[in-house]
């Protein structure tokens, strides 16, 4: 890309997101309001090259967007009245959708902000076209850099955020912040669409998946945005501590070679400490606003405690246990009941690990997850009982394909064999 | 990827030890900062009190001199900073020309070194990090 497409494009991610708010305050559909800023983009591309980035970029997209704006409503209205004439009522009608869209970027307010995001995020869309409608409009991302990151053909995305916003068209959802009981769920969904774009990118670890772990940085800018617009809401500084917390591990979490590199194992001198303190910060404001106890904050706290330990032997694995319990009362579920197994085997010794271990072995949620034998096998290896642990990791190695988590299972499975064979003789638990 | 973006106000090399900004221009700077900060991309941000108040600590040939400010030799110095986070240099540059800097003011747009990209033994030079104060601070 020459360089003057880069400067566009940085001018883009930092403009784009109140352009289309502000468009859509007009047009009250996100949809039309992505689509020509889109337009207003393209005209930049051509034009700018050439002519230079104007002074006020913003200005320049705007106008240029709402030139399109009235050129679709002319053309919507000739085919509409067939071969009519262009009537006073649609010159009325052009002259104040122009005037609307050239106040519209000086009124453009955080409430629109928030809107695009409530709408983006809307529980009626696919996952996936929450996640790459929100890149785009939240983070001024284009569709090459969110298929690249999803890793999926260009076509495919585009195709997935032209379906979303047919259904936000379709479904007639209005662009407004949602009020009372609607809010909480309209939050949650946030909330959860930026936690998924986090997660993205921070299971790619590897060295050449780095235009993935750019995603943890999308979505930890997206929460700041949030921690913005809802000052009040909890949960938002909950996430934001969590995404902090676990993204200040990222330099620790591969090795020289690009191996995934697990917690206790890591070297702690490369957690990003500013980060740390800007994840701490943000949960002492969870608790703050009284959310000590959301699902994000909890899951921040437990996170805080691994971030609080100077050497893995330091970790404070009591407290995790009783996190983990409150976890388990806010969010019940299987994957933290086996988080919650870990801690325990930490905190009270593997046996008690894995009683904790056997309460869900009947899960069916869990039934082909790859962590129950590998934490098994985990607990089993430090009993003693390295046959069993073998059997254990052979079972997790079948139910992954991840290519860095069978590396780490096959370097165990190796250690457990080695250790079962040498052990074979009195080996009383055979 | 973070950026620190450093401002070099005219003149701050020779301003008083008690000048301060206007409050029109510290008005206009919060708009900015507060842009930054809905934008999502604002980690830190510092202003700094002119060199007439700094001091100088030099070493030459082992041996170490103390002078205080103001430099005669200076031919420009920091008055703050922001450190934010983006996805480019370019997006670092385009936030740069957004700072309502007064008349002859320069921002200066550095991008700043992460630990995780240096090599195996500079990463192991850099063991006991966790030691250091912001760490510190960062446990209480």
């Amino acid at each position: 890309m020459s360089d003057i497409h880069k400067t566009i494009e940085a001018v883009w991610k930092i403009e784009s997101t109140r352009l289309i708010a502000g468009i859509a305050r007009v047009t009250r559909d996100i949809g039309i309001a992505e689509e020509l800023a889109q337009e207003a983009l393209v005209a930049a591309l051509e034009r700018w090259p050439e002519e230079g980035i104007p002074e006020k970029p913003a200005a320049w997209l705007m106008t240029a967007a709402k030139r399109r704006a009235i050129d679709t409503l002319r053309r919507g209205r000739m085919l509409e009245q067939k071969h009519g004439e262009i009537t006073r009522e649609l010159e009325y009608q052009q002259q104040r959708l122009g005037e609307a869209m050239d106040l519209a970027l000086d009124q453009v307010i955080d409430d629109d902000v928030l809107r695009l995001i409530f709408t983006a995020c809307h529980p009626v869309l696919a996952v996936e076209g929450r996640l790459a409608l929100t890149l785009r409009v939240a983070c001024g991302l284009t569709t090459g850099e969110i298929a690249r990151a999803f890793l999926v053909p260009e076509k495919t995305l585009g195709q997935r955020i032209f379906r979303a916003k047919k259904m936000l068209s379709e479904a007639h959802i209005p662009f407004e912040t949602p009020r009372g009981d609607e809010l909480r769920r309209r939050v949650d969904s946030v909330l959860s669409v930026v936690y998924l774009i986090f997660n993205e990118g921070y299971t790619a670890t590897a060295g050449e998946e780095w235009m993935r772990a750019e995603l943890c940085d999308d979505a930890l800018r997206l929460g700041r945005m949030l921690a913005e617009l809802l000052p009040a809401e909890s949960e938002v500084q909950g996430l934001l501590a969590l995404m902090e917390l676990q993204a200040s591990r990222t330099a620790a979490r591969r090795g020289t070679a690009g191996e995934a590199v697990l917690l206790p194992e890591q070297d702690r001198s490369l957690w990003d400490h500013a980060q740390i303190e800007r994840g701490m910060a943000a949960l002492r404001r969870a608790q703050k606003l009284g959310g000590g106890a959301g699902n994000y904050a909890l899951q921040a706290a437990i996170a805080a405690c691994h971030a609080r330990a100077n050497t893995a032997a330091e970790t404070d694995w009591e407290r995790i246990v009783l996190l983990y319990d409150a976890l388990l009362q806010v969010r019940p579920s299987p994957i933290v009941a086996l988080n919650r197994a870990v801690a325990v085997g930490m905190a009270q010794g593997p046996v008690a690990g894995l009683q904790a271990l056997d309460a869900l072995a009947g899960e069916p949620a869990l039934a082909n997850y790859h962590l129950l034998p590998s934490v098994r096998g985990d607990l089993l290896m430090k009993l003693g009982r390295y046959a069993e642990a073998s059997e254990e990791l052979q079972r997790s190695l079948a139910m992954t394909d991840n290519v860095r988590e069978r590396e780490l299972l096959s370097k165990k499975l190796q250690q457990a064999m080695v250790l079962a064979d040498a052990h074979h003789g009195n080996d009383l638990d055979r | 990827m973070r950026f620190m973006m450093i401002v070099i106000p005219k003149g701050y090399e020779t301003a008083a030890p008690d000048a301060v900004p206007s409050a029109e221009a510290v008005a206009k700077m919060m708009e900015y900062n507060k842009r930054l900060q809905k934008a999502g991309v604002l980690l830190a941000l510092d202003g700094l009190l002119p060199p007439s108040t700094a001091a100088r600590v030099s070493y030459k040939d082992g041996k170490v001199t103390v002078t205080d400010g103001p430099f005669a030799e200076a031919k420009e110095a920091i008055g703050g900073y922001w450190i934010i986070q983006v996805r480019s240099r370019e997006g670092a540059i385009e936030w740069a020309k957004r700072v309502p800097a007064s008349n002859d003011g320069i921002i200066e747009v550095r991008q700043i070194q992460e630990i995780g990209d240096f090599p195996e033994d500079v990463r192991k030079a850099a063991e006991g990090f966790e030691k250091l104060p912001n760490a510190a601070a960062a446990k209480a």
